[in-house]
């Protein structure tokens, strides 16, 4: 199932490296034709379908369920609540480790947020469970919720921020930057709870086989899942069975294993059947994370020339009253602008929400367009160009650490970027551009940035009697097109053409693919594909040298190279034989290559390692109807070795949009009475439409890194929402001369009359 | 209660028995017929990832009550492409790099076929991006959707031209 | 999704029977009632799908040049009906600039009089809603009410009709044809739905079982075909209900002074909101910027914020204002590409250069 024969033409001799090709997707049949088969698409035999019901206070205990009532509806199989929930061999509350999340998993009638689950109906079919679900009527005993991020009294410093960052930071003296400066900036942002809202809710389709338990789910880290649902039912990891061939995307909530996920498999334990369950799209804004709300103060400090004298980055976020993740915000100060002092601070309040998460850009997105608003008010402030400010602050070395950059090709960017956009013919002035018709024109500026992060993960290479390869490795793709990417990788690590290369993935009992996440995935599993690959080759040349009939017999191994399904004598291409040659004549049906693809914690110590990329955004503002648009992007971006330019140009487009939708249109609307999220839909929920996206380009700046890993790969899944959405921000203010700087910027913030009824 | 109704689902005839009123025909197409290819992703008509054709033209098969659907006919991504042919909007998906993660490349492509029969575009970008808004792409692939949809739009007037179906 | 008792039946005589029962509601496109009945805020007993009713999908032209719409004529059948959208381009405008395609292509000329609220607390059946429930209260009175009524609320409810169709209509002085048991009777659309008061559960003036078969535009409407436009205020550039939209309709002599003026505008009140003191005001004035302001604050008159909605009324002025710009400039020949938006400009249109 989980492996694809090329849709491209026939072997070419092309001869050249499939790395740095924009091959189009290799699963792109089976995606328009609709025959990708994503987790809900599976119906084994004897499916029940489950309907999770969900409370409707955000503190507080269940009281009563009419279980009776669901159960007499036609169709209805069984209600789980946590009266009769089979029993786990872990508590759901329990954590170890700062990737891992705690469960609502019935454990108890306790309430700790809106949506959360409290009881799940199985039934023959969607229709009864759903009305099932519904008949349930849960009745409460409600307790006051705790909804205000800004109850200062409540707040507290976390011990971590993001998956274990410190909560603080600082480097030089920052009350004597700020003293020392000529102009200032002091401004707080707000931006509002974010729910990733992937196309494809977090489905489930269980089924136990005695202790043996197969799922389809979607999961950007098939291990780690299995890990969690081995320990929480107490069985073997190697009797999990996780595929997840397609995510319908990611984004981050599908990082950790969700609550409802393991409820659909307590629903097939408890019936004795397969079980298919399926998240409502409003049951999305709750138990399945959402990135947390901030409140930014940026205090900056700048001398006469617009030199940054002191960057003070406070950031105020949100957890949930049971668990932690603290959104690092402020921590985006630590790497793109120098300055004489700089300090970075993290505080939180509890509320009654769903645990917050990682979510695309998670502490960089929220961060960036505080820091990229804050930094343009600078520019405003100290009579600059938005860009010449940006440059005059440049940081040779990463300002947090003093660490220089394993590479940096910022500068390139904003000069690749500035040259496309046609930045020089920006007036300084706000709200002195205007187009044809008269709207208001603005331009905005927002440097994007991103680290590098890598996880770990294995993989295995075969070499085939037939001379072809096979490349085998738990990866996940949600969308960012590791079916194509690594398999670019695996080809080019075993030396052969992409078509005779065979790329098996998204299923955990493959080789561990690691987490897709961080940006880090095509890094961490393409290193440990070429690492496969070159160790079958290494096995290959060994056998080749050792073997007195074929004409490579008696060089050294390093005397040898691959080449297009051939070894070959490095100073003699005619002293050359095909990869069959050697297995056949070893009579061996296949070779083994293992390679593994982690951080090197060295280099880590050693260099400062960051994407880079400047986003420049036009946005038209109506004068009188304060309706915007974003009608021009550009992005530039260096992000190291690009593997598929195609598919890198696709995240780039993503996160951009991403960051369109950040800075105009999302925003989760929480009842301060109830806690219940208001418009937790995709009609009230405003991600952006096809017209929101008018014109858009992205530059890829070409970066060599030698330091990063083996194959220069940075990471581009994340790093183009960090920029824009300030690009955006600023944009507005450039065209109206209005500062907002609460999110998403809407049209009663343009709205300048106040109210009259005359 | 038993209802019967008779549709003409990618070209072929079929009687259905419908087990309950409340089955939409998403849910009808999903987990009664095994065409899964029309994706559930709000349940709600917000976010277009069910659009299939019906009497040609593009509608939210999540808000289409199967029972009212006697008589009419239906059009799946399944009954898209003529075997191993693709369809000229499958194939312009592609070669535009029209979606990222696919899960709303179904509705997006039922969308696009039936916005070139309403042939309202005219090879104007802004057009296709209007009439293409009623399908949310979460990856932001909409700059390939745009592109393939105009590329479609050219490929079949060219067809056309040559008086090829 | 409660059950319910499914019937099609095939005349309206026996249609408006079945629908008589309590808690039977008509079935035609489907597109809200399927939508608020997943979400349970409604639980209709019985669903009378009509879209098998012969006869109500055409769309009719009298000698006069009035139109007679069928009710179960799609929103995109009757916009993309040329004729049709040539003689009364506000209205097909104003169905362009709402939902998304495959909402038009399914929704009804019928079901769109009939469109819910879009107020959060009608949807979700936790909440109070004196709409919903009567004599519940209402929760969106000190809650998230940023898109509430300006206009015509009370204190039982404050939420907003949000038809982008009813608008045009209610300009051009469309009439709504019912069928009911005692026969055929005939609403005028500015009086079809009601204003909250102390019953806000009553939207309409329709009277239980009576079914709405099809909406009548007089000859007088398509008169003002060279000058009539729509215009949506929106948070999204597509696919987003409108924060408030405006319909304008006018007659211009050569000498450009205004001859007739019809304006209306939607999601402010419990009904589009036809503004008769501002196209009396118009009568006689020459087009021109400070004419139509002044008519936008004759449209406001006596508004008021009803909760955290005050920057509407300035944003209702503004738009009305703008869509009589963009009628006094005339149709277009062609619909814009974003129909209804304001991106969809003309040179010169603009209030605050």
């Amino acid at each position: 199932m989980s492996e694809f024969v090329p849709i491209t033409a026939p072997a070419r001799q092309r001869q050249q490296a499939s790395i740095g090709q924009p091959v189009k997707r290799r699963d792109g049949v089976a995606k328009v034709t609709g025959a990708a088969t994503y987790a809900a698409d599976n119906h084994p035999k004897d499916m029940l379908h489950a309907v999770m019901a969900v409370a409707t206070i955000a503190n507080g205990r269940v009281r009563a369920l009419d279980v009776a009532a669901a159960k007499a509806h036609p169709g209805v199989v069984e209600v789980m609540t946590p009266e009769n929930r089979p029993a786990l061999a872990k508590n759901p509350d329990d954590r170890d480790n700062p990737f891992m999340f705690r469960l609502d998993l019935l454990q108890s009638d306790r309430v700790r947020y809106a949506n959360q689950p409290i009881a799940v109906v199985i039934a023959e079919t969607f229709e009864a469970a759903t009305e099932g679900a519904a008949l349930l009527a849960p009745r409460y005993d409600v307790e006051p919720a705790q909804l205000d991020m800004h109850a200062d009294s409540e707040a507290f410093v976390p011990e971590a921020v993001g998956p274990g960052a410190p909560a603080e930071s600082h480097v030089g003296d920052i009350d004597a930057g700020l003293a020392q400066g000529s102009h200032r900036v002091d401004s707080t942002y707000e931006t509002p709870a974010q729910y990733h809202n992937p196309m494809e809710p977090h489905a489930v389709v269980a089924a136990w086989e005695g202790d043996k338990l197969i799922v389809d789910t979607p999961s950007q880290a098939m291990t780690i899942a299995r890990g969690r649902l081995a320990g929480l039912f107490g069985i073997d990891a190697d009797d999990v069975l996780i595929r997840s061939p397609y995510l319908g995307g990611g984004f981050g909530c599908k990082g950790a294993l969700m609550s409802p996920q393991v409820l659909g498999i307590l629903a097939a334990k408890m019936v004795g059947r397969p079980v298919k369950l399926v998240p409502t799209r409003p049951q999305m804004y709750g138990p399945l994370g959402h990135r947390a709300p901030t409140s930014q103060t940026l205090r900056l400090g700048m001398d006469d020339a617009g030199k940054l004298t002191a960057l003070s980055h406070h950031a105020r976020t949100t957890s949930s009253m049971f668990d932690e993740f603290f959104e690092p915000s402020a921590n985006i100060s630590h790497t793109l602008y120098a300055s004489l002092a700089i300090s970075t601070t993290h505080d939180a309040v509890r509320v009654h929400t769903g645990t917050p998460m990682f979510m695309r850009g998670p502490g960089e997105a929220s961060g960036s367009v505080a820091l990229e608003s804050a930094i343009d008010e600078a520019a405003h402030a100290c009579g600059m160009d938005p860009l010449a400010f940006r440059l005059a602050n440049y940081a040779d070395v990463e300002p947090i650490s003093g660490k220089p950059f394993s590479s940096k090709r910022l500068y390139d960017c904003y000069a690749q970027g500035a040259e496309r956009f046609g930045w020089a013919k920006r007036v300084l002035a706000p709200r002195s551009m205007r187009d044809e018709n008269g709207l208001l024109v603005g331009w905005g500026l927002g440097t994007a940035t991103f680290p590098v992060i890598m996880f770990e993960a294995e993989a295995r290479a075969i070499i085939r009697a037939d001379g072809t390869g096979v490349m085998e490795t738990g990866a996940q793709d949600m969308g960012q097109g590791a079916w194509t990417a690594l398999a670019q990788i695996a080809a080019d690590s075993l030396k052969l053409e992409l078509d005779q290369t065979v790329f098996r993935a998204g299923t955990s009992d493959l080789p561990d693919g690691g987490v897709a996440g961080g940006s880090g995935h095509t890094a961490t599993v393409g290193n440990a594909i070429d690492a496969a690959g070159r160790n079958a080759i290494a096995r290959l040349i060994d056998m080749a040298v050792a073997d007195t009939d074929s004409p490579l017999h008696g060089l050294a191994a390093d005397q040898v190279e691959a080449r297009w399904g051939r070894l070959q004598a490095v100073d003699d291409g005619a002293r050359s034989e095909g990869y069959a040659d050697i297995l056949r004549r070893a009579g061996l049906r296949e070779l083994e290559g293992h390679g593994r693809g982690r951080a090197d914690a060295d280099v880590g110590e050693r260099y400062a390692m960051h994407a880079h990329g400047a986003v420049f955004a036009e946005v038209k503002v109506d004068p009188d109807l304060g309706q915007m648009r974003v009608t021009r992007m550009v992005g530039a971006f260096a992000a190291g070795r690009v593997i598929n330019p195609r598919m890198v140009e696709s995240q780039f487009f993503g996160g951009m949009i991403w960051g369109l939708g950040f800075a105009l249109h999302e925003k989760a609307e929480t009842d301060p009475r109830t806690g219940r999220i208001m418009n937790a839909n995709l009609g009230e929920y405003h991600v952006p439409t096809n017209a929101d996206v008018a014109n858009i380009e992205a530059l890829i700046v070409n970066e060599d890194d030698p330091h990063v890993n083996v194959l220069g790969i940075k990471g581009v899944g994340e790093i183009a929402v960090t920029g824009t959405a300030g690009a955006i921000a600023n944009a507005v203010w450039h065209a109206t001369s209005k500062r907002v700087r609460r999110f998403p910027i809407g049209v009663a913030d343009m709205i300048a009359e106040p109210a009259t009824a005359d | 209660m038993s209802l019967a109704i008779q549709i003409t689902l990618n070209g072929e005839s079929r009687a259905i028995e419908l087990d309950d009123p409340r089955i939409t025909l998403l849910d009808l197409l999903r987990e009664r017929l095994e065409l899964t290819g029309t994706k559930k992703g709000c349940d709600r008509g917000q976010c277009g990832a069910c659009t299939v054709l019906v009497d040609g033209r593009r509608v939210n098969a999540c808000l289409t009550l199967a029972a009212s659907l006697e008589g009419a006919s239906v059009e799946t991504i399944e009954g898209v492409a003529d075997g191993p042919e693709l369809h000229p909007v499958q194939q312009a998906f592609i070669d535009h790099d029209g979606f990222q993660c696919g899960f709303c490349t179904p509705g997006q492509i039922m969308s696009a076929i039936g916005l070139l029969r309403e042939a309202r575009v005219h090879g104007d970008p802004e057009r296709v991006r209007e009439q293409m808004s009623g399908n949310l792409c979460r990856c932001g692939a909409y700059a390939g959707i745009v592109e393939a949809v105009l590329d479609a739009e050219r490929l079949t007037a060219r067809e056309s031209e040559r008086g090829v179906a | 999704m409660n059950h319910f008792d499914y019937v099609r039946p095939t005349t309206i005589e026996d249609a408006v029977a079945a629908a008589s029962e309590p808690g039977a509601t008509y079935l035609a496109g489907g597109t809200n009632l399927l939508d608020l009945m997943k979400g349970g805020a409604i639980k209709p007993a019985r669903l009378v799908d009509i879209t098998h009713l012969p006869a109500l999908n055409r769309i009719e032209r009298d000698e006069g040049g009035g139109a007679r719409i069928g009710a179960l004529v799609k929103n995109a059948g009757l916009a993309y009906d040329d004729e049709f959208a040539h003689d009364f381009p506000a209205v097909a405008e104003a169905l362009l600039a709402g939902a998304s395609p495959q909402l038009r292509n399914a929704a009804t000329v019928g079901g769109n009089l009939l469109q819910r609220t879009r107020c959060a607390y009608f949807y979700d059946p936790a909440s109070a809603c004196n709409k919903r429930v009567p004599g519940a209260g209402c929760d969106a009175r000190d809650g998230l009410n940023s898109n509430h009524a300006v206009l015509g609320f009370s204190d039982a409810c404050i939420a907003t009709q949000p038809s982008d169709f009813c608008v045009a209509l209610a300009a051009l002085d469309a009439v709504v044809e019912i069928a009911g048991r005692e026969g055929q009777r005939e609403v005028a659309l500015t009086d079809f739905h009601r204003l909250p008061g102390d019953t806000p559960h009553q939207e309409t003036r329709l009277a239980p079982g009576e079914l709405i078969v099809g909406v009548r535009l007089p000859k007088e409407a398509a008169a003002f075909a060279w000058h009539s436009r729509y215009l949506k205020v929106r948070e999204r550039t597509s696919y987003a209900f409108a924060l408030v939209s405006a319909a304008a309709a006018l007659k211009i002599d050569d000498n450009g002074t205004i001859t007739d003026a019809r304006i209306a505008m939607g999601s402010i009140a419990a009904k589009p909101w036809r503004a008769y003191d501002a196209e009396a005001g118009l009568i006689g004035s020459q087009i021109g910027i400070e004419a139509f302001a002044a008519a936008g604050r004759a449209a406001l008159a006596g508004a008021a914020p009803s909760g955290d909605n005050a920057y509407k009324i300035p944003l209702a002025q503004n738009a009305v204002a703008r869509v009589l710009a963009r009628a006094a400039a005339g149709t277009p020949r062609e619909l814009p590409a974003l129909p209804g938006a304001p991106f969809a400009t003309a040179t010169g249109e603009l209030a605050h250069v």
